[in-house]
């Protein structure tokens, strides 16, 4: 039930998008993200579709798995939609008006925009980061590009190095969650019926030994890295080194293109009432993905 | 004269828990994990520590690379005391690196998510150069026979090959010594065999000193050395055809002699005396024949 969720996992695979270096897709994803927030009209959101559909085709990540990623989150898809066409208020005739409710052409537009936007921001980054990065390249990543704060002492590597730890261990967990579930199943515990707080009393005998077990397995890793003389990231040197290359170049300049042409649409095809263009950006910044 | 990679001088441990010292089940003062152990151990050597649970042996190979410091006594890693008061953290590091430790749970000592990246761990923190790393990453993988996995994910393997790939991590950092610390005990009989062969390959072929601290009589029959350690002293040092010959002392430890071993000693001891010094147990099979022919 927990193992089968695509979302933020990772498909190994030998696409232009899987060879680029972690630190060019992590700068690329930010790109990505602000480019999906400056969308603002019919051609730019164009634009920015016709581009993820190119991103995914080049990944070579099947559209079933993009599908099933969508799944999880069509629920917040549909709400959003919907709260968006009913409560967005309009400047001239409503085109249906019924007791309380007026849906404006203005709400349809912006529910379709907005769903279009959580759409793409997900496939988008996910296709072009989790999808296509290994989890230790990312942390790599990351590592790599945070590496100036290093100069004032913030401890870089032991976050990586923790992140890295976190992912090699949730799978071993997971399986120990389960085993845990179903011992005290067996024993007659019971998880599925009840009300909300009767089920979340029930996890209590599931988290107390998945605590116990992760504190003891926490302490013999810590004894094993030591065994094997780790100590930080005082001269420590590594296997897999990071090298931007040639087609790294590449897509940086497609995307300094294409986020400039989101702009430059921006403005010349601009129609969007400003009251929405405003609101909107603000809005999903704050919406709980 | 033989080198002499370990040894070890009146050494002791007494486990401080701040609560006193007093047994809280039957009020008797706590007996030290380990007292007055003095052995010494040539490189190239291959000991199995036998001892039943709580006997001491684990806080023994413990005491070995500096994860635990004793109480009293000095131990030499090739020559070195450890036990220096002056021992800064680049020594312990230096000793670490002689001595390599794999433990029991073969999950809780792999750190990367993938197998490669996991055995390049060590040499990472050691600090070689590139090529380096990738040499000995593959060489390891090599000799625990996981080459082909190299891309793999730990998770997705069985118990047997994760502690392969633990051993291969080890391996990777070329130690002199690898002690295996009841490193079969999780694993099914066919992923203990698979380790017992890797011990067995690089105490020969690559001349590692191997201490196999175990509770598996089979296991201890196939070293070279037999130490028995019972209630945090040595009891029995020897090649295993002396050490399992006293079947009456090792069952007042609480241990057992290998099956063959005590299946030929119950016969002895019904007046059924086959004269044999077998131990393993197709030897045991064929003395019993070699018997049966007779009468």
């Amino acid at each position: 039930m927990i193992t089968d969720m695509t979302l933020g996992q990772f498909f190994p695979g030998k696409s232009v998008i899987h060879r680029l270096d972690p630190r060019t897709k992590l700068i690329l994803t930010i790109v990505f993200i602000v480019a999906t927030f400056l969308a603002s009209n019919p051609v730019t959101f164009l634009l920015l579709t016709v581009c993820t559909v190119a991103l995914v085709m080049a990944s070579g990540i099947s559209l079933g798995t993009i599908l099933k990623g969508i799944k999880p989150i069509i629920f917040i898809l549909i709400f959003t939609a919907i709260l968006n066409v009913f409560l967005t208020g309009g400047v001239g005739e409503p085109l249906v008006a019924f007791w309380i409710i007026k849906i404006y052409k203005e709400g349809i537009i912006r529910a379709v925009f907005m769903a279009l936007r959580i759409l793409i921001l997900i496939v988008g980054t996910s296709t072009l980061l989790t999808y296509t990065t290994s989890p230790i390249a990312l942390t790599d990543g990351i590592e790599s590009l945070l590496s100036p704060l290093k100069k004032i002492k913030v401890p870089v590597h032991t976050f990586a190095m923790m992140m890295t730890i976190a992912l090699r261990f949730i799978p071993t967990l997971v399986e120990e969650t389960e085993k845990i579930m179903n011992a005290q199943k067996s024993r007659g515990a019971d998880f599925s019926s009840g009300g909300l707080i009767k089920k979340a009393k029930a996890l209590i005998p599931i988290l107390i030994p998945l605590f116990v077990s992760a504190f003891k397995r926490a302490d013999e890793l810590a004894t094993a890295m030591e065994c094997r003389c780790y100590r930080g990231d005082k001269n420590r040197t590594k296997l897999v080194k990071l090298s931007y290359k040639g087609r790294d170049a590449l897509w940086f300049v497609l995307s300094a293109l294409f986020i400039g042409g989101v702009i430059v649409l921006g403005f010349v095809a601009g129609y969007m009432p400003e009251e929405l263009a405003s609101t909107n950006l603000f809005r999903i910044m704050f919406y709980p993905i | 004269m033989e080198d002499i990679i370990i040894k070890t001088v009146g050494l002791g441990f007494t486990y401080d828990d701040g609560e006193g010292e007093t047994n809280p089940f039957d009020g008797k003062r706590e007996i030290p994990a380990l007292s007055d152990v003095n052995l010494e151990i040539r490189a190239g050597e291959y000991v199995a520590v036998l001892g039943h649970n709580g006997s001491g042996k684990s806080t023994f190979a413990k005491l070995l690379n500096m994860i635990l410091t004793p109480t009293v006594g000095k131990i030499y890693i090739d020559g070195i005391d450890i036990t220096d008061e002056g021992f800064t953290e680049d020594d312990v590091f230096a000793v670490r690196r002689k001595v390599g430790m794999v433990f029991q749970n073969p999950d809780n000592q792999l750190v990367a998510t993938v197998v490669e990246e996991d055995v390049a761990f060590g040499p990472e923190n050691l600090g070689l150069e590139r090529e380096e790393i990738r040499r000995r990453v593959d060489e390891a993988l090599a000799v625990a026979g996981m080459t082909e996995y190299s891309s793999h994910a730990p998770h997705k393997l069985s118990g047997g090959q994760k502690q392969r790939v633990a051993i291969a991590g080890i391996i990777a950092m070329k130690p002199r010594v690898i002690i295996f610390d009841e490193s079969t005990a999780m694993l099914d009989p066919r992923g203990r065999q698979e380790v017992l062969d890797i011990m067995e390959r690089l105490n020969k072929e690559e001349g590692i000193t191997v201490l196999n601290i175990t509770h598996y009589m089979d296991e201890a029959a196939r070293a070279d050395r037999v130490v028995v350690i019972n209630d945090g002293r040595v009891e029995l040092d020897g090649a295993p055809k002396e050490v399992f010959r006293e079947v009456e002392r090792l069952h007042e430890m609480g241990l057992e002699a290998p099956q063959g071993k005590e299946l030929l000693h119950a016969l002895e001891c019904e007046g059924i005396a086959i004269d044999s010094e077998a131990l393993h147990e197709e030897e045991c099979i064929a003395a019993l024949v070699k018997y049966l022919k007779r009468i």
